[in-house]
């Protein structure tokens, strides 16, 4: 926004106007040319060293989790803490926990586009590249929890010559379609939106063979007219197949619970619960690893602003209060249904052996969020990077509160024990992390990170009667 | 900027897609048709240490299973005769024992070691049946061996897939007869019509209830 404008509009606007006007999407009055060059530059410039020092660390970590699964089907599920009573544990805990922070993508990139929400363009293709690398996280522990992993296309409606099929009344059978779909139609999304920016570094190359693969990959975008008349309606059409499963993947998720006539897990309030701690979490991670990224590479202040990280915090209020009244509103239901099978449930979680993990669910995800309520801590990356890091742990501990300490009960007190992970459960966990990261380094260096031609469409420049005195 | 691609390229993705879809479903038809019991394993005939007839023995001379296979009614499995059963027709100075084919049932007969048939209908280890229970309850030795009378060298006539055990499993009506005609291997159904009519008839009257949940088999 040029001076002159600014000054026109201070003296047009009435004092009501000039108080809802928003913040820049862009600052420090980047042009069209320097959003295309800078974003471009960081795929193209030489390999920064703290690159190569990130994924040398990464990739490490990220091979345990291989190499455990390996360890494990070749030995056998004992290898893993999941026990009599508690069949269910750190896989199913993992799994939910990934799925979850693997909402935030596609409620930023279709929920907020189909409402116009114009600030989701400069973080919708980080926060959508990491949905799809937290679905491939997820999407392992199911996999092998099925235990003869070679036997998991028996999830599939195949026709086979055992004559099995699958039961469609099972919410682990909707589970298995909602998050294959989910993740075919997030990454269908995903490289939709790329494709313009694809051709863009393609157009930028310098060398033959970064010319071909990015090329092959833009897959002949030449920027015409109808191509563009294609794409906005392709898009448009993602985002309205998109936006019902940012809220049904994690309905389905909860199903597994919610479905089953478990003390604790039997309850009408999960599928909600879990949407909004879905994108809780999801909006976290999303922070998590936006925050380091816009610290590597200082000019993406421009785009992610303040701003941008102050409406993240605002989600994440939104969401954890929900969660936090979720929560309280299961100990109501609780004591209000006076069924004692339920109030012992609820009673076990808060006091039994497991309260330490009870606590923690509660002080990460109700408590601590609620530092945003100041704009301080909005606007100050080292608190909103401590918060994001508190929700991370916080959503791990609320899926383990719900699956492990519910089992560990079990109806009949001869059946109660105690879930112990093993070196086996700890460290496939943290090698999902590594997969996770070392995905987003991959990301980061290969592929343009901001969205750069919806990033130009809401520079005031795009807009046709910039500079226009009417 | 110039064209990096070729013209020809343009059409390159159509091809592609052509090409992989014709061979997706190559390989799906293949795996399907080639990889399934009802290819790998039916017809399976192979060389017997003697050229036992059942064309012969039963068909011909009329001679009931249950002459060899002694326990198919009281057994879980049905046994293979021992040697002494050949001999009590096939012994010194009686039927054929001269026969060069027959060398090995004498040498049997002599050594106290037995005939090393080879095996053809095979259950895998995680898959429980039994015979008794199957022919005390209408259920033919034609039902899973086929027209194992006309036969002369035994072969494998049906595929013992999951899928088909289950097929009579899920509707024992289509197979059931009744009891005088389970070892009566030239007995038919005239038509299909009957066959149910008499299926469901004997299904209740029998309390016939086959399992079809996982542990019925794999206990």
């Amino acid at each position: 926004m040029s001076n002159g404008t600014a000054t026109l509009e201070s003296t047009l606007l009435s004092p009501a106007e000039k108080q809802v006007q928003r913040p820049p999407l862009v600052l420090n009055k980047r042009t069209m040319a320097w959003i295309s060059s800078y974003v471009s530059t960081i795929v193209e410039s030489d390999t920064p060293r703290w690159w190569w020092i990130s994924i040398a660390i990464t990739s490490p970590i990220a091979l345990l989790t291989p190499l455990l699964l390996c360890y494990l089907v070749s030995t056998g599920v004992g290898v893993w803490g999941n026990n009599s009573p508690v069949a269910w544990a750190w896989d199913i805990t993992n799994f939910v926990f990934w799925i979850g922070i693997g909402h935030a993508g596609t409620l930023i990139s279709a929920i907020l586009f189909l409402t116009r929400q114009k600030w989701r363009t400069s973080i919708n293709r980080a926060a959508e590249a990491m949905t799809l690398f937290a679905v491939v996280c997820a999407g392992l522990y199911p996999l092998f929890h099925v235990g003869r992993v070679w036997k998991a296309y028996f999830l599939a409606p195949v026709p086979n010559a055992n004559a099995i099929w699958q039961n469609f009344r099972s919410p682990l059978l909707w589970d298995v379609f909602a998050v294959s779909t989910y993740f075919t139609v997030s990454i269908l999304f995903w490289y939709t939106g790329l494709i313009p920016d694809l051709a863009t570094i393609r157009d930028r190359c310098t060398t033959k063979v970064k010319k071909f693969i990015y090329g092959i990959l833009a897959l002949g975008w030449r920027g015409a007219n109808r191509q563009w008349r294609h794409y906005e309606m392709a898009y448009l059409l993602l985002a309205g197949l998109s936006t019902p499963l940012v809220l049904s993947v994690h309905s389905v998720v909860s199903f597994d619970f919610a479905t089953s006539v478990i003390p604790g897990w039997h309850a009408t309030i999960f599928p909600p619960y879990f949407v909004a701690g879905a994108i809780f979490g999801g909006f976290a991670m999303v922070l998590t690893i936006m925050l380091p990224a816009r610290a590597l590479y200082p000019q993406l202040h421009d785009m992610i602003t303040p701003s941008h990280i102050d409406k993240m915090c605002k989600v994440i209020l939104l969401t954890g209060s929900i969660v936090g009244y979720a929560y309280l509103m299961e100990l109501f239901m609780a004591w209000y249904g006076a069924n004692p099978y339920e109030r012992d449930a609820f009673w076990y979680r808060a006091f039994g052996p497991y309260w330490w993990a009870y606590a923690s669910m509660m002080f990460c995800n109700v408590i601590s969020p609620q530092v945003f309520w100041f704009k301080w801590c909005r606007t100050n990356v080292v608190a909103v990077f401590v918060v994001s890091m508190f929700v991370n742990a916080g959503m791990w501990f609320e899926r383990f509160v719900i699956i492990a300490t519910t089992l560990a009960r079990d109806f009949l007190p001869s059946s109660w024990g105690m879930f112990h992970p093993t070196w086996v459960d700890i460290f496939t966990f943290i090698g999902t992390f590594g997969i996770f990261t070392t995905l987003f380094l991959l990301f980061v260096r290969f592929l343009p990170m901001i969205c750069m031609f919806e990033v130009k469409a809401v520079l005031p420049e795009a807009d046709p009667h910039y500079g226009e005195e009417h | 900027m110039s064209n990096f691609f070729p013209r020809w390229s343009n059409l390159l993705p159509l091809k592609l897609l052509v090409c992989l879809t014709v061979i997706g479903c190559g390989v799906v038809g293949g795996i399907w048709y080639y990889f399934t019991p009802k290819y790998t394993r039916v017809g399976y005939q192979p060389d017997q240490p003697v050229p036992f007839s059942h064309a012969i023995h039963v068909q011909q001379l009329g001679m009931d299973c249950r002459y060899c296979h002694s326990f198919v009614e009281i057994a879980g499995h049905s046994n293979i005769p021992n040697t002494q059963t050949c001999i009590n027709c096939h012994g010194q100075g009686k039927i054929k024992s001269d026969s060069p084919r027959l060398a090995p049932v004498q040498e049997s007969w002599k050594t106290g070691l037995p005939i090393p048939w080879v095996r053809i209908h095979k259950l895998p280890d995680y898959a429980y049946f039994n015979h008794a229970v199957h022919v005390n309850r209408g259920v033919s030795c034609y039902s899973c061996h086929g027209a194992i009378n006309e036969m002369s060298v035994v072969y494998e006539a049906k595929p013992l897939s999951m899928a088909w055990c289950l097929e009579c499993h899920r509707a024992p009506e289509n197979f059931l007869r009744p009891f005088s005609e389970v070892f009566n291997m030239n007995w038919h159904p005239k038509t299909f019509e009957q066959q149910q009519e008499m299926g469901l008839k004997f299904k209740q009257e029998w309390n016939v209830n086959p399992p079809v949940t996982c542990g019925g088999c794999h206990r």
